[in-house]
């Protein structure tokens, strides 16, 4: 007998309002629809009203995980569009908070999927070692989160040089803790049977849904920006795509786990090898043109593309974050297994809701609305705001 | 005994308000260290009464095209068979010569009440995860309670094959607790890990992993109802443990079975930090095949005597 078991758009899996329908038979999931649309904000709309200088802040509160990503990508598009160097110190500045960022970012996931399996114990030490990473942002940029560090054409601050230190000191922290967590997690005979085995993306159907970032390098599909399309810092400096083949939830933690190793690797070699000289070439232009900024975020490559016409706000922008291309993976990575391990596959893929949210005319693999109808829906909204401002 | 003397037993002491309380202090204990495992700071003291005393206040709201009576009766039933639990347990420990013969046969059966009183609810609330859930506590169910009963057949060898906890508690009176031989040693391990399936404690907590199926069971209960569930989780707290010093730890002889009674409540706390949870077929093959057999062992140890 089919059944349904809703898995949002409220609940305590996941905090961000998201719509998966298990249809289980029993205990298993034999089929999973994804809705989502509940926190539609239009940014992209958004940005074609502000300046080029107002865009970057506006992508930072996209996600409040990612918010060095999306500034990133967005000022890697600016720069492309209006032709610019980035000074080399700035490049090593992004890279650094590029790095942190993930490593940031993978905490939040392994403490996250600690709690998923019931292990809260491993959420809490997790976040734990988390929280000096945010005090560390507080004292280089001022902001725990939304660091406003990326401008187009450089970096908004400096990393002070009496700062190093600091951040050296973490990092001796880190590696430390993150080796503890590495034993801790891909050593526990318990976390492993829930683990192993679940949710397995095959390399093939990695390449069919075009996944990203750890999603796809947990199942063997080698793929990272950083390597692929170097930029900034990351071609100066010696480091490792970390590549897993068995596609399982246990494949993406161990991803998530070593690629912190790699960014410690990194962010040391940046503050070893960090040059001397300006911090920001000025924009005084952007030419009409288009440009696009690529950037190997925590959950995947995000790609924003921006349109000028010559004047200072964009004609377009169009951004795409990771999350809309690993959600849909969960359709076949899900299906055949239990409820409880559902849980843990839609988590895996360390989704990102409110990168992707959209406006929403499919629901439930059926079409909400048509072409006519978004038209008719437009006007009706034109009709009511002149009404209401009526002069 | 008069009826008052009898009336207070179970509403009193040691029944029903004795139980709640120190059964709620107990949570209080378990929040406590686990928040101290966590780096956390931890409720104060009264934390568990205010909360059960807010979900006392509020609204008992049945799901529209539930089972009203099944319903209501589900959290009850977890309380009543506690409460009788609490009182026989401890009239026997303090006076081993009031029991009756198969005191120790409805001991279980009123154990088996709470998860029957859990099915029951979830059941009847007519709620896709509640029956899941439902589905899930009968299959843990049927888990744990097959090693459960192998253990106490092989106590209920030890003691010379009576089925009256009173003489139990006597015969290890005489001969020292059960747990310090190698058979029983193998009970106690077996006993604590059932103990923490009966508690509905990670990582035996599929029934309501509260991040799959929303608490399960609970997830249509509100105000009394669920404050009933949440104390028949505090009462088997108190119970549990001492049900199983009853049985293996020589009974509260002295004043050291409080120190027995906190090592058996911190060892299940330390269990259920140290732990992911399994899932419902994992749990059922560990207590089937991996807890069976070790109690299978434990159980030909007792026929040889060690």
């Amino acid at each position: 007998m089919k059944r349904i078991v809703p898995i949002g758009p409220y609940h305590p899996l996941q905090e961000e309002p998201e719509f998966f329908k298990l249809i289980v038979e029993g205990e298993k999931v034999i089929d999973l629809e994804i809705n989502i649309g509940y926190n539609h904000r239009g940014h992209e709309f958004i940005a074609q009203k502000l300046t080029w200088d107002q865009i970057p802040f506006l992508v930072e509160r996209i996600c409040g995980i990612c918010s060095d990503s999306h500034p990133y990508a967005c000022v890697m598009a600016i720069e492309d569009a209006a032709h610019i160097e980035v000074p080399l110190r700035a490049q090593y500045i992004r890279t650094i908070i590029g790095e942190l960022e993930r490593i940031h970012s993978h905490y939040l996931w392994l403490g996250l999927a600690g709690h998923f399996i019931g292990y809260n114990t491993v959420w809490m030490w997790v976040w734990r070692y988390r929280e000096p990473l945010l005090d560390l942002f507080e004292l280089i940029m001022g902001n725990r989160n939304h660091y406003a560090i990326n401008k187009a054409g450089g970096a908004r601050r400096d990393i002070l040089p009496e700062d190093y230190p600091k951040i050296e000191k973490y990092l001796d922290l880190l590696e430390e803790k993150n080796t503890m967590f590495t034993k801790a997690v891909l050593d526990d005979p318990v976390i492993r049977a829930r683990l192993e085995g679940v949710g397995i993306l095959s390399r093939e159907d990695a390449v069919a849904y075009a996944v990203l970032g750890p999603t796809a390098r947990g199942s063997g599909y080698a793929i990272d920006v950083r390597k692929d399309e170097p930029y900034d810092a990351y071609d100066k400096i010696s480091w490792d795509m970390i590549v897993c083949e068995e596609g399982d939830v246990l494949a993406k933690a161990k991803v998530r786990l070593l690629e912190c190793f790699e960014s410690i690797k990194i962010v040391r070699q940046c503050l070893k090898n960090m040059p001397d000289g300006p911090i920001e070439n000025r924009v005084e232009e952007i030419p009409a043109g288009e440009g696009i900024g690529r950037h190997e975020a925590p959950r995947g490559e995000v790609f924003h593309y921006v349109r000028s016409d010559g004047s200072n706000y964009p004609i377009r922008h169009k951004i795409r974050a990771p999350s809309f291309m690993n959600i849909p993976s969960n359709e076949v990575a899900v299906r055949g297994y239990s409820i409880a391990d559902a849980a843990l596959v839609l988590a895996a893929v360390d989704p990102c809701y409110c990168c992707t949210e959209r406006t929403v005319v499919y629901e439930d693999r059926k079409p909400k609305y048509s072409g006519a109808d978004l038209l008719r829906l437009s006007w009706q909204k034109t009709e009511t705001l002149r009404r209401r401002y009526k002069r | 005994m008069s009826i008052l003397r009898i009336i207070v037993a179970y509403l009193v002491f040691p029944g029903f308000l004795f139980t709640s309380v120190v059964g709620l202090f107990l949570t209080w204990i378990d929040r406590k260290v686990t928040a101290r495992i966590h780096w956390r700071v931890g409720p104060p003291w009264y934390q568990p009464y205010a909360d059960f005393l807010k979900l006392l206040l509020k609204e008992t709201i049945v799901p529209e095209g539930a089972s009203k009576v099944l319903f209501l009766l589900g959290p009850v039933l977890g309380v009543v068979a506690m409460t009788i639990l609490a009182v026989m347990l401890f009239s026997m420990n303090f006076n081993p010569q009031v029991t009756f013969v198969g005191d120790l046969i409805v001991i279980i059966y009123l154990l088996a009440l709470p998860p029957i009183g859990i099915i029951i609810g979830g059941s009847a609330s007519k709620n896709p995860l509640a029956s899941v859930g439902a589905s899930r506590e009968m299959t843990q169910y049927f888990a744990y309670e097959l090693p459960f009963l192998i253990v106490i057949t092989s106590i209920i060898i030890k003691a010379g094959g009576t089925i009256r906890i009173g003489e139990i508690i006597s015969a290890q009176a005489a001969q020292g607790p059960f747990l310090y031989s190698f058979s029983g040693a193998i009970a106690g391990v077996v006993m604590l890990l059932t103990m923490q399936a009966k508690l509905g404690y990670v990582p035996f907590d599929a029934p309501e992993a509260e991040q799959e199926i929303m608490a399960g069971p609970f997830i249509e209960y509100s105000g009394v109802s669920l404050a009933l569930f949440k104390l028949t989780r505090a009462m088997m707290l108190f119970v549990l443990p001492l049900f199983t010093i009853s049985l293996l730890w020589g009974g509260f002889a002295d004043w050291w079975a409080v120190l027995k009674f906190l090592v058996i409540v911190v060892l299940v706390i330390l269990i259920k930090n140290t732990n992911p949870r399994l899932r419902i077929d994992q749990s059922l093959r560990f207590f089937w095949i991996g807890t069976g057999i070790l109690s299978i062992i434990g159980l030909v140890l007792t026929f040889y005597g060690l």
